[in-house]
């Protein structure tokens, strides 16, 4: 395969073979030599065979093999000819990240932080198949899926400005939950309000460093040792059934004989199993924001109890991982409707667009890359530059570079417990499989990760928060 | 052949397992066990429930896809522990595969560890072969 390397972080794909558009990976020399082993570069340059792919197929600095798209890719489609692929999505639809800042300091909950954490663990439900919250009833999860996280602050879960700053105000619109299955409904319902397994968790952190004080101070992060709790979920099987149904229903219209891979089967835009897919998709996006909504407001409740107040626990924002979404972009110096598929990757959209609240459309929207369990994660701002060299997307994480099944050889996870406790971090989950397979050393180093994102422009380091406890699901 | 039934592949960001059998169905029975034992140990799950499962499929692949996935979902909604499978049959209609089965399992009321999510199955590297008998390949989304 020919490979290019245009600047210090940047390589090109360029156009061969059935390929539309080049395909342009940010990574470094270093980095690089993993995605040589794997998918990750095969899997862009069939991204950028499919029909109706616009500017290029991107690759993020967290890239690594997935099916169908790489995880950290990015592409936009025309909305006319273009397509739509539930494997440009991934499975956990609306996977993200959603930060609280809070007025409180390291000092001040050290003595706490082992009750807090026992707390949030006992009122965010958490693991594989515990149930959630009281039952609801079908017209319940429709109703959530229309109006997502403004369904949740309705209830009583949360403040009304959480949803301001939240990524689609948390709320997609075209979100339409009647053409979901009946086992979508069935997965969703007892699953909302839990945390789920896998790498999913709940921190509480400290700010550890602060790059640019300014977009930190618009943010809400104002110093050294200041509370950060972060929530990394998704949208549970009710999101993973809606890519399954819609994988078998675009196979079964639309086949995949022609396709570089079976994963990336999809249906055009704007035929009916296209728009289908994104009404559906978008329900569970916002069910996903439901989600976060609610374990937000209990981890506030949490340290209301334990430390007598939630002033000043504010949400910084809520950032979305996996989706696809109708967004302009400028492309060949023209304005262009286009449907984006960003799977393991986050926008990152910089001052002055409309799509980003008001507070922060001066500075850029605030962007999340959770490291690895026990290791620090950053938060970035997003960037004029992203828009122009890729799509107005940043990283979404580290990024694995080692199986689950080496990490079960490697590591035990009582040791792996054992060592973050030597370093203050607590730790709480379901098991211990669980702990090893999301060892730190699975991960690629999140600092490479952020260290590419920034010096290549597309999301600029803010600062730095490092974990005091951590819940797994 | 070895009387292995299934093992695991290296893969970076997933699960990847390959499951043999003498038959196809044998085959497909120790694909499901492999994916099983990613979130529990079918071994020690008491075979206290049975379910009668119908999947279908355009292809082998799309049936092994259906069949895995009604194990996930019966799972993911009733904490259903499949702990072995008797009478699995795959018939070949005009258009269609067709995979009825009787699954052997417990379900989970606290007494069981189950752990790791499997949130989908993938046709990423997916292989139905006939192969000393016949292999799978499967690699599940985590």
């Amino acid at each position: 395969m020919e490979l290019k390397q245009i600047s210090e972080f940047k390589w090109e794909i360029p156009q061969q073979g059935d390929m539309r558009v080049p395909a342009v990976i940010f990574t470094s020399v270093k980095l690089m030599e993993s995605l040589k082993g794997d998918q990750t570069l095969q899997q862009a340059k069939n991204v950028a065979c499919l029909p109706g792919i616009l500017d290029k197929a991107y690759v993020m600095p967290d890239g690594h093999q997935g099916y169908g798209f790489p995880i950290g890719g990015v592409a936009a489609f025309d909305e006319q000819e273009g397509i739509i692929s539930p494997g440009g999505v991934g499975y956990d639809i609306n996977c993200g990240v959603r930060l609280l800042r809070t007025d409180y300091r390291d000092t001040d909950i050290i003595k706490y932080s082992k009750k807090l954490l026992d707390a949030v663990f006992r009122e965010v439900p958490a693991g594989v198949g515990k149930a959630g919250i009281k039952r609801l009833k079908k017209n319940d999860l429709f109703e959530i899926c229309i109006n997502g996280a403004g369904w949740a602050v309705k209830q009583g879960y949360g403040r009304a400005e959480d949803l301001e700053r939240t990524e689609e105000y948390g709320s997609m619109e075209g979100a339409d939950p009647q053409h979901l299955s009946s086992r979508a409904i069935e997965r969703g319902i007892p699953q909302l309000g839990t945390l789920g397994a896998g790498n999913h968790f709940l921190e509480i952190q400290k700010v550890d460093k602060i790059f640019d004080p300014e977009s930190a101070g618009v943010f809400g992060l104002h110093s050294i040792g200041q509370i950060t709790i972060m929530i990394h979920c998704g949208s549970r099987g009710l999101g993973h059934q809606v890519a399954s149904d819609f994988i078998r229903l675009m196979e079964d219209q639309y086949g995949y004989r022609d396709l570089p891979d079976r994963q990336l089967v999809n249906a055009p835009i704007g035929s009916k199993l296209g728009r289908q897919y994104y009404e559906s998709m978008s329900s569970a996006v916002n069910f996903a924001f439901a989600n976060r909504q609610m374990i937000a407001h209990w981890v506030r409740q949490v340290f209301k109890d334990v430390l007598g107040s939630e002033k000043g626990i504010d949400q910084v924002y809520d950032v979305c991982h996996n989706v696809a979404k109708f967004e302009k972009h400028k492309i060949e110096d023209k304005w262009q409707d286009v449907c984006i598929h960003r799977k393991g990757a986050t926008r990152s959209f910089g001052p002055g667009r409309r799509e980003i609240p008001e507070i922060y459309r001066d500075t850029g929207q605030p962007v999340f890359i959770p490291g690895s369990m026990g290791t620090a994660s950053y938060v970035l701002v997003g960037t004029s530059e992203a828009e122009k060299v890729s799509l107005g997307s940043t990283a979404h994480g580290a990024g694995r570079v080692m199986s689950r099944h080496e990490a079960l050889r490697r590591f035990r996870g009582e040791k792996v417990k054992q060592e973050l406790q030597e370093k203050g971090i607590e730790l709480k989950a379901t098991g211990f499989k669980g702990i090893a397979e999301e060892a730190s050393q699975v991960y690629k180093n999140v600092d490479e990760v952020v260290r590419i994102s920034h010096e290549s422009g597309i999301g600029k380091m803010v600062a730095r928060v490092v974990p005091l406890g951590v819940m797994k699901g | 052949m070895s009387s292995q039934r299934y093992r695991f592949l290296e893969h970076t960001a997933d699960a990847k397992f390959q499951a043999f059998g003498k038959t196809l169905e044998e085959a497909f029975s120790n694909a499901a066990l492999a994916m099983a034992s990613l979130m529990w140990d079918w071994k020690i799950i008491k075979k206290e429930s049975r379910r009668s499962i119908e999947v279908e499929g355009k292809d082998l692949k799309q049936l092994l896809v259906a069949f895995l996935e009604e194990i996930l979902f019966l799972w993911d909604v009733q904490g259903y522990l499949l702990g072995g499978i008797e009478d699995l049959i795959i018939m070949k209609k005009e258009k269609t595969f067709n995979l009825n089965a009787v699954l052997l399992g417990d379900t989970n009321k606290g007494n069981y560890a189950a752990s790791g999510d499997v949130k989908a199955i993938t046709y990423n590297e997916m292989e139905v072969l006939e192969k000393n008998g016949f292999q799978i390949q499967v690699v599940v989304d985590i």
